[in-house]
């Protein structure tokens, strides 16, 4: 608790620094439009103006804000949650690619790692790959993979899903073998005085000691499949989703538009992430491992 | 169908070379062996099904017309190159991990503002930063500037986190003996707080590696001049030209990897001290 007051000057600190810099890159155009109209403009008028553009160079914190509740609470309100102009709607699109893409990721890293820790060829022959494709930049396949699957008749969720599951696949193997390597050799032993079976000592030992490298990747992994999943949207065209606001808005200038998506998406990347967290904290507790 | 049948055939047989192969103890030349021979299986089996099962290049070239490609536009290739990973990535990513040490170590001197910025840093770390690259596009004009600022942005946060997390590895007993031999901040910065911090440091930049090849590609896809790799694989895409597709991925790909190897090899140098480091 002792660290409220520290954050709350920090993020005060990049408000005031946030409005200061609307107010400098925004003042060009408001003089530009006094110059023209042959007025002079007094420094309170400028800041106001600036503060209020309809298509600013950095819209001010609260233009964001007031449009964030626009195209979400304001259309909830209206009961008009899910059309089309509203944010829920199109964070639901990238949220429900993002979920998708996360259990196949996360499922397909678990079985990987699980079957590195058990055969020793897929050990020597795999996992220098996996740990390889981690510099690989990913994300650059990820237009090719969209048109490729329109292409054959596959659109909508699974396309980016697919992204999604190949950037969350590999941070999970990797730190699932690191986590069912974990248990040491001594308890791996006292298993084996006890004559268990590999199936035993997998979910008797290596399972529940892997837990705390599981949750640690599952939040990196789910971070990444957002990331896939916007990024997934870009090259279809931008009709729906998070990512297709981002361009959209890029494209007719509409700035304020942009920055709306941007913290619905990160929002949306706190709160997953925040979800994890909680899962982690309680199963941790559950089974005496919360420090 | 002998395309398919030769290519799971090589398939098998390559599997029962590793499975021997891990059976023998580990030499140093084992160890490249054995992941050298699945990735040459992977390759033959994929140019075995795509010329046996006859798909179509529009969907999946084979590595065979891929490697053509490579070699008949190479000049296409370097220019992409230069643009999207010298001019933008490299350059962001120096101004950026440079930011990020800098104000860390300013940073450090007041715990007041660690104790606030480390959390605030931590969550944007963990946000969709790639979200910002239409805007910086809009600010800084479609050259490789707004890419290099799309970068600095991506690699800030991570290397600012870890370094902050590095300055404060150093143990209560070192900071005393240093304290005892009456060594000013700076001296005390400089020969133990950076040298213990730079395990940390270097987890960073090779995280930081990785983004900021992708931050210079996604950022092409949202406007660049007419040469990219971002721009190039928008492009072709867009004409279904995928040799030319999977050509820039290639290069993207072993350019991610050079660039990684070359910042683990300088942590290799830097850190021969460390436990990691020497374990082998």
């Amino acid at each position: 608790m002792r660290s409220v007051l520290p954050i709350l000057t920090v993020v005060l600190a990049i408000l005031a620094l946030w409005y200061g810099a609307a107010v400098a890159l925004n003042a060009r155009w408001t003089l530009d439009q006094a110059a023209r109209a042959g007025q002079e403009l007094t420094v309170s008028q400028i800041v106001s103006d600036t503060l209020q553009q309809e298509r600013p160079k950095l819209p001010a914190p609260h233009q964001v804000g007031a449009e964030l509740w626009k195209t979400t609470g304001a259309m909830a309100l209206e009961g008009r949650a899910f059309s089309k102009r509203s944010l829920i709607y199109h964070g639901w699109v990238t949220l429900s690619a993002t979920l998708l893409g996360f259990a196949i990721g996360a499922g397909a890293g678990i079985l990987l790692a699980v079957g590195i820790v058990h055969n020793r060829a897929m050990d020597r022959s795999v996992m220098p790959w996996a740990i390889a494709s981690q510099t690989i930049p990913i994300l650059a396949i990820a237009p090719m993979i969209i048109v490729v699957l329109n292409s054959i008749g596959i659109t909508g969720l699974v396309p980016k899903a697919i992204i999604s599951a190949y950037l969350s696949f590999f941070p999970v193997a990797v730190g699932m073998v690191k986590g069912l390597r974990s248990p040491d050799a001594m308890d791996l032993d006292l298993m084996k005085t006890w004559g268990a079976r590999a199936g035993q000592v997998f979910w008797k030992l290596r399972w529940p000691s892997s837990m705390p490298y599981l949750f640690t990747s599952l939040k990196v992994a789910m971070a990444a499949s957002l990331v896939g999943a916007i990024v997934g949207e870009l090259p279809t065209g931008a009709i729906r989703g998070l990512g297709a606001r981002l361009l959209a808005g890029s494209y007719y200038g509409q700035t304020v538009q942009i920055w709306s998506a941007l913290f619905g998406a990160a929002i949306l990347a706190a709160l997953l992430v925040g979800l994890v967290g909680l899962v982690q904290r309680i199963t941790l507790k559950r089974m005496g491992m919360a420090r | 169908m002998t395309w398919v049948l030769g290519a799971l055939g090589f398939w098998a047989v390559a599997w029962a070379v590793n499975v021997r192969l891990a059976r023998l103890d580990n030499s140093r030349g084992l160890r490249l062996l054995m992941p050298a021979l699945f990735g040459l299986t992977l390759l033959v089996v994929w140019e075995g099904l795509v010329r046996g099962l006859n798909v179509p290049g529009v969907i999946l070239p084979p590595p065979s017309a891929i490697g053509a490609r490579i070699a008949t536009s190479l000049p296409v290739l370097w220019a992409d190159f230069v643009q999207t990973f010298v001019k933008g990535a490299l350059s962001g990513y120096v101004l950026g991990c440079g930011a990020g040490v800098l104000s860390a170590i300013a940073i450090d001197r007041s715990p007041f503002l660690q104790r606030g910025l480390l959390p605030v840093g931590n969550f944007i770390a963990a946000l969709p930063i790639i979200g910002t690259a239409p805007i910086l596009v809009m600010w800084f004009g479609f050259d490789w500037q707004s890419k290099a600022a799309v970068v600095v942005a991506m690699v800030f946060f991570p290397v600012l986190v870890n370094t902050l997390q590095g300055l404060a590895s150093a143990d209560a007993m070192q900071r005393d003996l240093m304290k005892t031999w009456s060594a000013s901040y700076l001296q005390t910065l400089t020969k133990l707080r950076l040298p213990a911090a730079m395990p940390f440091i270097f987890n960073g930049l090779k995280i930081a590696t990785t983004l900021a090849l992708i931050g210079a590609i996604v950022a092409e896809f949202f406007g660049s001049p007419i040469r990219g790799m971002g721009f190039r694989i928008s492009t072709e895409v867009g004409r279904l030209a995928l040799d030319m597709v999977w050509a820039e991925i290639a290069v993207a790909a072993l350019a991610g990897s050079a660039f990684y190897g070359a910042v683990a090899a300088c942590e290799r140098a830097v850190t021969f001290w460390h436990p990691s480091q020497r374990g082998l």
